[in-house]
């Protein structure tokens, strides 16, 4: 059967060939493809974005990457060891050379982290743990942190290493910054060492990508030309890739999936994506302002919080909204990113009956009303998912109140900790637990931005606790023991109710092989048009 | 006449203040652009001081006499989301829009006049049936859906023309076209066509119905009696006396043609400043919003000045050879 289609294949080839004298076997390697947006700069310090941070990822390279499966693997590093828990030594790859034929060596690495800490950075969070850095030589670099942190490179796959002098040529010495009025030279022009070269840019027509000759890996891939194109219409999108006009292309929209695998030679790729979906509910209030029950807040009681969690139909989103694209969850955060426990967990089980006995026990047996907010343009059928949380919950008596809107100002509402009952998604960056607990989890306190995204104000001093140990403890299975617990606590609280992870869908042609990574990043490099 | 344009163009600088002024007052509920800058990740307190220096915490009036002081100068400053100039970003841009709807404009009257002709000397014709049908659709059919229509139509299942983008562009100075290149040319067909259906068909009912008026009038009356060519008739005498209306109309019409190129060029990704400034509300990119007002505001102005002006030169009785030469615009 291979041999067939393998000699089929190399038959269109060939009257492809016979047919169009200008296709050359060059021309076959060049991939096309398209996203929703165009990528908003070149600084890799400038925004964190997912897709933009991404797609520089083939241009830049952090100390180190993330392999097919998220694995950490040394990049600009060779490798590193811990001197002791608040130094951490780093061994550069030698004879490394920037785009423009500079040579990489730790003054770029030190540059590099002050430049992500300068005013207009967006990445001060990814090296904000660390106090300096000081050069051994050349090739060695040691970082040392304020406080033990045994998860320090987690976050770097996304921190890119910059070239110094080309920088300082260019004025590009720290980020773009818009209060400055000025444009920065790096935000149209790049100078990274990875694996593809930026050969032209036109804004939201056209990126276009050539191999870097120099590269210091081995390339797996066997493209010669990449073309990227921002098309934000999604029905455009699709008639792309259907057309042929794209070899791939990403998100799909859920409603398209069969009509692209239904189209000879073209296909869906489905697979869980890291971000959790979730809802969260305001336990900081002394009243609900929208509620019908005046001087109390009801969701300060457990009893109520998981007569919400028990009145949640999961499997009915999951088949009606996500039509079976989405990974119902008891976590709050993808059991990809949790592995050793994650199986341990179950949800509450769907049951109305409970939720209502919950209810009458907490002294609501008629229920009371509440408002909601969630974004209608931020995640995969959020307005949808609200809606449907909605009406579950009026089935036990439980009023809802929706407000779904735009993720401007949906964001600048909940920020503002002014919400009720709220749907958010969360993927840690660090793709490690103690993200999910510090910001999400924590109990919120200004000062030091510990849970400042806990926008329900949830609180268990236990769990805090647990998150300074954590931090800190160098010995993984402890420290995953410990990871346990305190989603044990949270689950009891039932301080957040998980819903699902949803799924990535993207479109490509048959002939074109490639990685897809579970946080939604497309690596060129993994790449080959057969 | 020197004193009627300085009262227009005072007229004008007003009206552009007001739309300014209304634009500002519509973005303190567009939502925080302070939200959009940064990541998820980014604190509270590093949010607030953003918002401070970039003086969104000011009353809405001193942002907006910020805002008309520097766009006098031209200053548009940067955008949030792309730190790019504004004024560069615009700059990019202009040429696209202006060409898509300088040729959608052509297309609707190339094929619309023709068509309104046919149908005001045919009334009962089937063709003509044929085509206020047609003209009905394309009154009552949202752009966005003919977009897509034509495109699944010519680019997915025939495969003749491109679905996205502009093709290949040749630049000449400052400007980019891509009337020069095959490709560039097959890519302006689809978002013209779809720009241009609403206008056309507008233009086809306007002649029609003029024409229905005008041949009932006695001078074309008289003009059969004396005997002249029906083609005489129709198109030098009946004709040129329907174009007054519609060479207003479709001045008029330029300026909306620019303005809802957003939902085409969105459609069809084209590189103009109307997806420019979708992106930009999606974003909360205020610069880029207020910008972007701006210059539709001024077109509007400067087209509508130039047809008062005309009128005021033509007035009050427009000569059969002004009709001529506003034909070709």
């Amino acid at each position: 059967m291979r041999k067939f289609v393998l000699s089929a294949t190399l038959f269109v080839a060939v009257a492809a060939l016979c047919l169009s004298p200008l296709s050359s076997a060059a021309q076959a390697k060049t991939l096309k493809w398209a996203f929703q947006s165009d990528l908003m700069s070149l600084d890799p310090h400038s925004l964190n974005e997912t897709f933009l941070i991404g797609f520089l990822g083939n241009v830049y390279e952090g100390l180190v990457r993330r392999g097919p499966n998220l694995e950490i693997e040394p990049a600009l590093a060779e490798r590193w060891e811990i001197k002791d828990p608040t130094r951490w030594r780093f061994y550069l790859r030698k004879g490394v050379k920037f785009h423009n034929g500079n040579p990489f060596t730790a003054d770029d690495v030190i540059f590099s982290f002050h430049r992500a800490m300068s005013e207009g950075s967006d990445f001060k969070t990814r090296v904000s743990t660390v106090k300096e850095m000081k050069k051994i030589d050349d090739y060695t670099v040691d970082v040392i942190t304020k406080a033990p942190n045994p998860i320090l490179i987690s976050e770097w796959s996304s921190w890119f290493i910059m070239d110094k002098e080309w920088c300082e040529k260019h004025g590009a010495t720290e980020s773009a910054n818009v209060k400055s009025g000025k444009e920065n030279y790096a935000t149209r022009h790049e100078n990274g060492t990875g694996a593809f070269i930026v050969t032209e840019r036109q804004k939201d027509v056209k990126t276009v990508l050539e191999p870097y000759k120099d590269w210091w890996d081995k390339p797996k891939h066997n493209l010669t030309r990449v073309i990227f194109t921002p098309i934000s219409s999604d029905a455009t999108r699709v008639a792309a890739l259907l057309s042929g006009e794209v070899d791939m292309m990403y998100p799909v929209p859920v409603q398209d999936i069969k009509r692209i695998d239904r189209h000879a030679g073209t296909s869906v790729l489905v697979g869980p994506e890291l971000r959790t979906i979730f809802l969260g509910m305001n336990q900081t209030y002394d009243e609900l302002p929208c509620s019908n029950i005046k001087g109390k807040n009801p969701l300060k009681d457990v009893r109520v919080r998981k007569a919400i969690y028990q009145a949640i139909d999961i499997q009915a989103i999951k088949k009606k909204i996500m039509r079976g694209l989405s990974e119902p969850s008891a976590l709050m955060i993808s059991p990809k990113l949790f592995p050793s426990y994650a199986k341990d967990f179950k949800r509450y089980p769907y049951d109305p009956a409970a939720s209502k006995k919950l209810l009458a026990e907490a002294g609501y047996p008629n229920g009371f009303t509440m408002c909601m907010d969630a974004p209608n343009n931020r995640y995969v059928n959020d307005e949808q998912i609200a809606q449907a949380v909605a009406s579950m919950l009026a089935k036990v008596g439980i009023k809802v109140n929706l407000k779904a809107q735009p993720k401007a100002q949906y964001f600048k509402k909940v920020l503002a900790y002014d919400t009720e009952f709220y749907l958010l998604g969360w993927t840690p960056s660090s793709f490690d637990s103690w993200n999910v607990l510090y910001n999400l989890i924590d109990t919120r306190d200004p000062k030091t931005g510990r849970g400042k995204f806990n926008l329900g104000g949830y609180s268990n001093p236990k769990i805090d606790a647990l998150t300074d140990k954590i931090l800190s403890e160098t010995d993984i299975a402890k420290r995953n023991l410990m990871i346990k617990e305190a989603y044990e606590l949270l689950n009891k609280d039932v301080g957040y109710i998980p819903l699902h992870q949803q799924s990535l869908a993207w479109g490509k042609k048959d002939n074109v092989d490639l990685v897809q990574r579970a946080d939604n990043v497309f690596m060129l490099y993994f790449v080959n048009i057969k | 006449m020197p004193a009627f344009i300085i009262r227009r163009l005072a007229q004008s600088v007003f009206v552009m203040l007001v739309v300014a002024m209304v634009a500002f007052l519509m973005f303190n509920y567009v939502g925080d652009p302070v939200h959009q800058m940064v990541g998820i990740e980014t604190s509270m307190q590093e949010r607030e001081a953003l918002r401070e220096a970039l003086g969104l915490n000011d009353p809405p009036l001193v942002q907006f006499a910020r805002f008309v002081g520097h766009a006098v100068q031209g200053k548009f400053g940067l955008s949030y989301q792309y730190k790019r100039p504004v004024a560069e970003l615009f700059e990019e841009r202009l040429p696209a829009t202006l060409e898509l709807s300088l040729v959608a404009a052509l297309f609707s009257l190339v094929i619309g006049i023709p068509m309104g002709v046919y149908t005001g000397l045919h009334r009962s014709g089937f063709l003509s049936r044929i085509f206020m049908t047609f003209s009905l659709i394309g009154i009552s059919l949202p752009t966005f859906l003919i977009g897509i229509l034509l495109i699944f139509v010519f680019a997915v299942i025939l495969g003749w023309l491109p679905s996205y983008g502009r093709g290949e562009v040749v630049a000449i100075g400052g400007w980019t076209t891509g009337l020069l290149t095959i490709s560039g040319l097959k890519a302006l067909i689809m978002p013209a066509i779809t720009l241009g259906m609403f206008q056309l068909t507008l233009i086809m009912r306007l002649i029609r119905s003029e024409m229905l008026e005008v041949l009932r009038t006695d001078y074309i009356k008289f003009a059969r009696a004396r005997g002249l060519t029906d083609r005489a008739i129709n198109f030098g005498h009946a004709l040129k006396n329907t174009l007054v209306p519609v060479i207003t109309i479709t001045g008029l019409q330029i300026g909306s043609i620019i303005a809802f190129a957003i939902i085409t060029e969105t459609v069809f990704q084209w590189p103009g400043m109307g997806l420019l400034f979708l992106q930009a509300i999606h974003n909360v990119d205020i610069p880029i919003m207020s910008a972007y007002l701006i210059l539709v505001a001024f077109f509007f102005v400067v087209i509508n000045l130039i047809v008062d002006i005309l009128y005021y030169v033509v007035d009050p009785r427009l000569r059969v050879d002004m009709g001529k030469a506003g034909g070709h615009g």
